[in-house]
């Protein structure tokens, strides 16, 4: 028992890294643009085709294949900011996020009319898994943890060593201040979408090689994602790493006394519970 | 195409529109008039839907029930089961961030329809229900499905001068003040936590009748046909293209909407086997680009909203102040 819950905990740290990765997107777009983004969780799933591209069409190793969906995921965001969400700056926060949720939609059939609907792999076949003291975790679970770590930390250094990192920062904390200070805000709303397109990049094909891809794979994981942000605190990034390993974690953890088709069921109750509590969430986000 | 295959068509066409036309109807309540961003209307609709069918459809040990009444005890039982459910939601949601409710309703939608799919006692799973009697089918053989949309289009009907005539009355007056200044509200010593959930609750309860009249109609259910695209999406697009705020035309869009939606089935129907599959994911992609050409250049829809004219302020009545169609967020309420 306590092994199968000590097992499922790590498997709950693998699936709350990759939930954490989208949620901290999903925190920076909000407290720097100033709207939920409903369409994150597709932007993963172009994120992992991408990925699929660059595994299975031009056989590139998987780290290699996720720099390569970075860079696309990237201009990608970028792409749909300038076509889209650009025009609509001066919208209120709901027909933001009701654009965004157009924008949903047309990513992932768009995913589905170059993909096609059926389930893909990057890696068909069987892997063995590491093992020790009676434990198991397969090898793209590890790659996956400390890639989400290594990420984390060079978010951390980009936001507080760098000058468009300080502006990011300043213009969440204060959009009007940080225009009449000088802050180039169009600029720096192209690099919110930079490194939100990566770590969206990272999120889908992470959750690709741990899972399999279907062009809903992202919308499905959108809740969870939205769930780790609010209990985190939308808006605080460290806020999103702690909220996305509970979520993760108490999502695999509930199998053992749940139904595992009401996983998803699991991380939305936390986050009801969340809302009612303490709806400014955990760490204290942008209210 | 021959006579009898174009009279089906039509009918076939109708009845789908005029229920799309009430949810369409559901959530300008909830969105037009209140602000509110219902993102889970497939799942009030999937309700109304299944509480018809156990209720209406015959004994079968494969489900709850079914319990063989008749349709008006469906519309009741519809509307009792999604009011009850829908104050549950507002009451825990509705004093939170708009963001914060489009959450929670993308969320309870996926509940219900994981519920749907795993609870097989009472749903019987993915496999569905079928053989739910369609009223009014044994009144004239052969008629059964025209007979059918004249009682769709009496529903509809009968929502849509509800709805109008509410709309001069003083409770949408506040509902519409609440959308463009919640402060303002709370200020003038309105309870706006019990309007938002009244409003939320009248249009969910609307809902639910679409799917009462949805499950009639095809005389089955199953968990697919309650997909965020079809019970969510296309509907906040036949809403926003119509007129946010304005019934007639959330009807308008309804029809132009579905009539895209419909006849690019068509036209991807002619398109190559090979690319079968790819032909509704075109039209998704193609709805959602109308979605987004309409926010971008013309945010009040087709037929933008008209308040009522004050009694006393003649003819043209007054003057209307920008009343932007986009619903006050309402940041500073927390």
């Amino acid at each position: 028992m306590l092994l199968n819950v000590v097992q499922l905990t790590l498997y709950g740290i693998v699936l709350g890294s990759i939930i954490a990765l989208g949620a901290i997107g999903v925190s920076m777009v909000y407290a720097i643009l100033g709207f939920s983004h409903f369409a994150h969780g597709d932007m993963m799933t172009v994120a992992a085709y991408f990925g699929f591209v660059g595994v299975v069409t031009l056989h590139l190793p998987l780290p290699l294949a996720l720099i390569f969906s970075m860079i696309l995921t990237a201009c990608l965001a970028v792409g749909i900011d300038r076509v889209i969400y650009s025009r609509l700056r001066n919208a209120t926060p709901i027909i933001m996020l009701i654009s965004t949720i157009g924008v949903s939609f047309m990513l992932q059939s768009l995913t589905q009319i170059v993909w096609g609907p059926s389930n893909e792999v990057y890696q068909s076949g069987i892997v063995l898994p590491y093992k020790f003291l009676g434990l198991r975790l397969q090898p793209v679970e590890v790659t996956i943890i400390l890639g989400s770590v290594l990420l984390v930390v060079l978010l951390h250094f980009f936001l507080h060593g760098t000058k468009i990192g300080k502006a990011m920062r300043a213009m969440s904390d204060n959009r009007s201040l940080s225009q009449i200070t000088g802050i180039n805000t169009e600029l720096v709303i192209i690099w919110t979408w930079v490194i939100t397109g990566v770590l969206a990049a990272a999120a889908g094909v992470f959750l690709g090689a741990d899972t399999q891809l279907n062009p809903r794979m992202g919308f499905n994981l959108l809740l969870a994602i939205f769930a780790a942000a609010i209990l985190g605190g939308i808006g605080n990034l460290y806020g999103s790493i702690l909220g996305g390993l509970v979520i993760g974690i108490v999502e695999e953890v509930s199998t053992i006394f749940i139904d595992p088709g009401y996983k998803p069921a699991v991380g939305f109750v936390i986050m009801v519970i969340m809302l009612i509590v303490r709806p400014y969430g955990i760490l204290g986000g942008k209210r | 195409m021959h006579l009898p295959g174009l009279v089906n068509y039509f009918i076939f066409f109708f009845s789908f529109a005029g229920i799309y036309a009430i949810l369409a109807l559901g959530l300008n309540v909830q969105w037009g008039y209140t602000g509110e961003t219902n993102i889970g209307i497939a799942g009030f609709f999937a309700i109304g839907a299944y509480t018809t069918a156990i209720l209406t459809s015959p004994p079968d040990p494969g489900h709850l029930g079914g319990f063989n009444l008749p349709f008006v005890v469906a519309v009741v039982g519809a509307i009792v089961v999604c009011g009850v459910l829908a104050l549950l939601i507002g009451l825990i949601t509705l004093n939170l961030r708009g963001d914060y409710l489009a959450i929670a309703t993308i969320g309870i939608a996926q509940i219900i329809v994981l519920f749907i799919t795993n609870e097989d006692k009472v749903t019987d799973g993915v496999r569905g229900i079928p053989g739910i009697p369609r009223p009014l089918s044994n009144v004239s053989p052969g008629a059964g499905g025209l007979l059918f949309l004249v009682l769709v289009v009496v529903f509809v009907g009968i929502v849509l001068i509800a709805l109008n005539r509410l709309y001069r009355s003083p409770w949408v007056r506040i509902l519409r003040a609440i959308r463009a200044n919640e402060d303002a509200v709370l200020a003038a010593g309105k309870n706006v936590l019990r309007y938002r959930i009244e409003s939320f609750v009248v249009g969910s309860i609307i809902m639910s009748i679409g799917g009462v009249l949805y499950a009639a109609f095809t005389r089955f259910v199953s968990p697919e046909a309650f997909d965020p695209i079809y019970g969510t999406f296309l509907v906040w697009v036949m809403l926003i293209a119509g007129g946010s705020g304005n019934n007639v035309g959330a009807i308008v869009g309804t029809l132009i909407i579905w009539g895209v939606w419909s006849g690019t089935d068509y036209l991807t129907s002619l398109m190559p086997a090979a690319w079968g599959t790819r032909g509704s994911a075109i039209r998704v992609f193609l709805i959602g680009l109308i979605l987004e050409l309409i926010l971008i250049l013309r945010p009040q829809g087709i037929i933008e909203e008209r308040p009522p004219r004050l009694v006393d302020a003649g003819p043209r009545g007054e003057e209307r102040s920008a009343h932007a169609p986009t619903p006050s967020e309402g940041t500073g309420g927390g």
